[in-house]
């Protein structure tokens, strides 16, 4: 279990707040009975095995999903008590970078990016094409893509892009569903950087979903761990560990080092510089 | 301290519950469920009608794929279908002396009927199943789940459009055919079996009447509207993958064909009760 390093102060009310939520797609279940506060400002990264629930859980806090049991809150109100344009609202202040960049292929680049922007409204065309061209530069991408289609860039331009569009709106969150998935690691690397450089450049509140023990290490203050409902023992928590990134390493739940040490040895066994040796 | 001791993370976790055993009828509530899915989704489309989410130049862009596009699909099956009426009727007629009373047959028949439900199969079979295929690939690739995290009702900005363009292309598309099956069956009928066209044209004229054209147009109207709905449900439905897009597009015509059918025999009934109530001393009309 976590270990008790501090972790960086953040506000007291939770910015974001699961209680007791539960997710079911027919008979098969993915969520039992969660609970997870999110702070303002705080970096988390959600990790566990692949169908755990870690993207849902995200789309269950953008209220993409609607959870079968439990309430998700933002900002001490319930998702569920949200009239639609409440939860517009809410929704235009969280970026979500989706695993596959989710790019409109019927539009170019810089219509991507400046979707958002012109569907919010009130936003002059200058000022969309300045802040489309801020976007751009800021992850890294040559304002020349601006006239190509997403089929034409490759995978680390298209998730860049997908940054780019999140970022648009000023978001207050942003949402990372395996951000560095299918990435080579110098790609890995640039889009780590550009996890941090957000967080610098805006007060802003970061939920990461991954499987890469990097980017868990440079970005996020804390970490979550989900593990397979399928394999846990009646009673059990879904969460099996909730602390510092750090503490990652020293936690004596077999399940996680498991976790830890198999995802590290798949990426060239590297974490905080260190060679972790096989146990 | 770490936020783990200071906030209550984790509840143990409950007993899942045992799963209620099957009713044999649980068929019925999926379905009913469904249907209750769809009609919620129905409205939401047309609110997005009146709504400022309806984009001019998208709205544009859908009719003319929808109708443009279908023209040529429709004018040629309507007008084998006007041709292959005339081949198969024109013995039958012919035995009893009632040839010159083809066309009005025919063209009533097309009018009435073939047009609308022609067009509606060709639009359910050509453009129904792109919509669901389309959808169902921005279903899958999240492109949906984008939109509504952009602040954009993807029902409001994807459906809406489509739904429209429907309803105000297939009226068209339903008139073109009736053209073609009229020409072709009389082309048939004058040109091959010889049939005197001023009796050929006077029954028609005594029997087709405008009622007949704005019945057969109203109708489209409503399958363009439903097989719209029903695809791009199907789209927004779609499981992962290729076969949950390949899924969603099959059962989108599917349903959609079925749809039409079942409607078109109620709005026949329908029709055929208006025309009593209006006409009276008409009586029933052949539907």
């Amino acid at each position: 279990m976590a270990d008790d390093a501090p972790l960086p102060a953040f506000a007291d009310e939770p910015m974001i707040r699961l209680r007791g939520v539960s997710m079911r797609f027919g008979k098969h279940r993915v969520l039992e009975n969660v609970h997870l506060d999110i702070h303002a400002r705080e970096t988390l990264a959600i990790i566990g095995e692949s169908g755990c629930g870690k993207s849902v859980t995200l789309k269950l806090i953008v209220g993409l999903l609607k959870p079968t049991e439990g309430e998700v809150s933002f900002e001490g109100r319930s998702l569920a008590a949200m009239k639609e344009p409440e939860l517009t609202a809410m929704r235009l202040r969280v970026g979500f970078l989706f695993q596959g960049a989710a790019l409109f292929d019927s539009l170019d680049v810089y219509h991507n990016v400046a979707f958002g922007l012109r569907a919010k409204g009130g936003i002059s065309t200058e000022a969309i094409r300045q802040k489309v061209r801020m976007r751009l530069q800021d992850v890294g991408l040559p304002l020349t893509v601006e006239t190509k289609m997403p089929s034409e860039l490759s995978g680390g331009m298209r998730k860049r892009l997908g940054l780019a569009r999140a970022l648009a709106l000023d978001p207050d969150v942003m949402l990372y569903d395996e951000p560095t998935t299918g990435l080579d690691p110098i790609m890995t690397d640039v889009i780590n950087d550009l996890i941090l450089q957000t967080r610098k450049r805006q007060p802003v509140t970061s939920l990461i979903v991954t499987h890469e023990m990097r980017t868990v290490m440079k970005a996020a203050d804390r970490v979550v761990m989900f593990y397979p409902l399928s394999r846990l023992n009646p009673g059990e928590p879904q969460v099996i560990y909730d602390g510092p990134s750090h503490g990652l390493t020293t936690c004596t739940d077999e399940r996680v080092r498991q976790f830890v040490l198999g995802e590290a040895r798949d990426r060239l066994g590297e974490i905080h510089g260190e060679f972790i040796p096989e146990h | 301290m770490s936020i783990t001791q200071i906030l209550p993370v984790h509840a143990p976790l409950a007993e899942a519950p045992t799963p209620a055993p099957q009713s044999r009828f649980a068929f019925l509530a999926d379905w009913a469920d469904g249907l209750g899915d769809w009609t919620l989704f129905s409205l939401q489309a047309l609110r997005g009608i009146v709504s400022h989410h309806l984009k001019g130049r998208e709205l544009l862009r859908v009719c003319v794929e929808v109708g443009v596009n279908s023209v040529w699909v429709v004018a040629v099956t309507g007008a084998f279908i006007g041709m292959v009426l005339a081949v198969q009727t024109y013995n039958q007629f012919h035995t009893v002396g009632l040839e010159t009373s083809i066309g009005a047959i025919i063209h009533m028949s097309v009018v009435r009927e073939l047009g609308p439900v022609l067009a509606a199969v060709m639009l359910a079979g050509r453009v129904g199943t792109a919509m669901a295929a389309q959808l169902a690939t921005m279903r899958v690739t999240e492109q949906i789940d984008a939109l509504a995290c952009l602040g954009v009702d993807p029902v409001k900005y994807l459906v809406s459009p489509r739904f429209l363009a429907c309803m105000l292309m297939i009226p068209l598309l339903t008139v073109l055919a009736d053209i073609m099956g009229i020409l072709g069956s009389t082309f048939i009928c004058l040109n091959v079996f010889h049939i005197e066209s001023f009796h050929y044209w006077k029954h028609t004229a005594n029997f087709v009447k405008v009622f007949d054209i704005f019945n057969g147009v109203i109708k489209a109207m409503i399958f363009g509207g439903v097989l719209s709905l029903i695809c791009c449900h199907r789209g927004f439905n779609s499981r992962a993958g290729a076969v949950g897009v390949g899924r969603a597009a099959t059962e989108g015509f599917v349903m959609s064909f079925v749809a039409i059918m079942i409607l078109d025999f109620l709005l026949a009934m329908f029709f055929n009760a208006l025309h009593v109530i209006i006409w009276p001393m008409s009586g029933t009309r052949m539907a």
